[in-house]
């Protein structure tokens, strides 16, 4: 019983020092990346770039091909029921909302988590390890500005950026089901698209694709913080760093779905 | 090289001291790794921080460079309490300190020349030919001259060192430290650099601190010696004045014997817990 309470104790603590660590590191990001650029402190731009295209274009491929196949998984599911109705014209209506309100944000983001996230959490958690963030301090660098300043930027533009391609894709998995294989005709696809979708749908997959992109940045940077001890510190950061991040994208986006309905 | 033992430097003055330790009580979470340190290091000497694995050496050290805020007790810089200091301050004498980490902590996705580069992009507004220049004199002066557009991981271990020193030398710093610089190196690369720290020493006037346990450097490179043992001083001084020391440990230390086989796993199992 003792070790029971002992044990809930200890947990909450920890929870408790993890959240406040997270909430350091937020507003130092946010100081660093907002705030201070315009007290003449410059941004690692050069960085940032570079690590927009290791986030975003390099993750193109995966992404794509993953989100091509997943228009086309709901296409043919849809196909099979809508065909006895005759409606498989709605086939349109059917990808094109659920990809951009949902699956095209949350695939990208799950797809760049495990690409990228996990990046971080090794990248950051390899440089603690080798006394590399150590030597920033010494140095008079901050390590935030230096390291996470960068990724976090070049975060918050891939996201973005590669979700809204990642809905074109799964838009038209859907339609080369639908037009080659069920028959529907182009025209009426690409219409009934159209017709389908509003604004709406967009705004709320692009806002959920930012929540994402922080999500996916921040604890990655903070598992990467974390890392004690040599090499195996890093593996098991790196794991646990996609699993949490992945649970706080499904969180995110189910507190999202309910604010937007 | 035995000008360490044979100088006679007369008593210095109380603002000769650059660093000076008070009372420095170090903590991880309950357990105390530093009890009560009290050391002096001098303007322009080498001064070597000599103890067995685990005693808080590079503790000691991450204290002196601000990475650590201490339990309790004092480290004056130049007069000057580094441990009351504000972050803006703390930058500001960080400036003047340089550090040279146990492995290197070269950053592996730089060149070295980026590396050694590295503070002056980012603390000068000097051209980008300028620092050009000063990265290739820093490279020079370690010997590692035409290097710079190698990545770290393409160096050997004493290599890397060396870079790591060139680095740490960029800002052009008052002091100096050197967290086992030759440990891991075979024993020729390991006196190369101890005759680089001599170097470095005698061309710039730097005072260095090195920490080490390996008696060879020390007899080649110390001016004075502090010697620790489970976070604690048990003695102070140049070599000779150090042989003198009748304390068990530092005896032992120079005899380089074992601990008696009887105690020596409880030792070991202490230094681990203590
Ligand atoms: N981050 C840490 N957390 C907890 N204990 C640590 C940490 N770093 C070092 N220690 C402990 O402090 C003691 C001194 O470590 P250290 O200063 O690295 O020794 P040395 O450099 O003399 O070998 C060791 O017993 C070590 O286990
Ligand atoms: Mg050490």
């Amino acid at each position: 019983m003792t070790y029971l309470l002992g044990y809930t104790g200890r947990s909450t603590l920890n929870l408790l020092y993890a959240a406040a660590t997270v909430c350091v590191l937020m507003v130092d990001t946010v100081n660093w990346t907002f705030i201070q650029p315009l007290r003449g402190r410059g941004i690692r731009m050069r960085s940032a770039v570079e690590h927009f295209v290791e986030f975003g274009v390099r993750s193109m491929p995966i992404v794509g091909l993953i989100c091509f196949l997943i228009g086309v998984i709901m296409a043919l599911n849809a196909a099979g029921t809508l065909a006895t109705w005759g409606a498989t014209r709605y086939i349109a209506n059917l990808v094109g909302v659920s990809s951009l309100r949902e699956l095209a944000p949350l695939m990208t983001a799950i797809l760049i988590t495990g690409r990228s996230g996990s990046a971080i959490t090794a990248e950051i958690g390899t440089m603690k390890v080798a006394e590399e963030i150590d030597a920033l301090n010494v140095m008079g660098l901050n390590p935030t500005k230096f390291l996470v300043v960068p990724k976090f930027l070049a975060m918050l533009c891939a996201v973005p950026c590669a979700t809204v391609l990642s809905m074109l894709i799964m838009i038209f998995g859907g339609y080369c089901v639908s037009v080659y294989y069920v028959g529907v005709d182009s025209g009426i696809y690409i219409d009934q698209t159209l017709e389908a979708l509003e604004m709406k749908d967009f705004v709320t997959g692009m806002v959920k694709s930012v929540f994402f992109a922080v999500v996916i940045c921040w604890v990655g940077v903070f598992r990467g913080f974390q890392v004690e001890g040599g090499a195996e510190g890093v593996g098991r950061q790196t794991t646990s760093s996609v699993v949490t991040s992945i649970m706080f994208i499904i969180f995110v986006d189910l507190v999202w779905t309910v604010l937007f309905y | 090289m035995t000008q360490a033992a044979t100088a006679q430097p007369e008593p210095p003055k109380a603002d000769d001291y650059i660093i000076q330790v008070r009372d420095l009580v170090v903590k991880y979470g309950e357990r105390t790794v530093l009890d009560g340190i009290n050391l002096d290091v001098k303007r322009g000497e080498v001064f070597v921080i000599l103890g067995g694995s685990g005693c808080g050496k590079s503790t000691l050290l991450r204290n002196l460079v601000g990475l650590m805020r201490p339990h309790s007790g004092t480290i004056l810089i130049d007069g000057k309490d580094f441990t009351a200091m504000n972050d803006e301050e703390r930058i500001e004498i960080r400036r003047r300190l340089g550090m040279c980490f146990q492995g290197s902590a070269l950053f592996n996705s730089m060149t070295i020349g980026d590396n050694v580069a590295l503070p002056l992009r980012e603390h000068t507004r000097l051209e980008a030919s300028t620092i050009d220049i000063m990265t290739k004199i820093k490279l020079e002066l370690v010997g590692l001259g035409g290097f710079d557009e190698y990545m770290p991981s393409q160096l050997s271990g004493g290599m890397k060192k060396r870079a790591g020193l060139a680095r740490a030398m960029a800002m052009d710093p008052d002091i100096i430290f050197y967290d086992e610089p030759s440990a891991g190196l075979d024993p020729i690369v390991a006196a190369g650099l101890d005759s680089l720290i001599r170097k470095m020493q005698h061309t710039f006037n730097l005072t260095s601190v090195v920490v080490t346990h390996e008696m060879e450097s020390v007899k080649l490179i110390a001016d004075r010696v502090v010697m620790l043992l489970k976070g604690r001083v048990v003695g102070l001084g140049t070599l000779d004045e150090l042989r003198q020391n009748d304390h068990p440990f530092v005896q032992q230390f120079f005899a380089r014997e074992p601990d008696d086989e009887s105690t020596g796993n409880a030792n070991y199992l202490e230094s681990l817990t203590a």
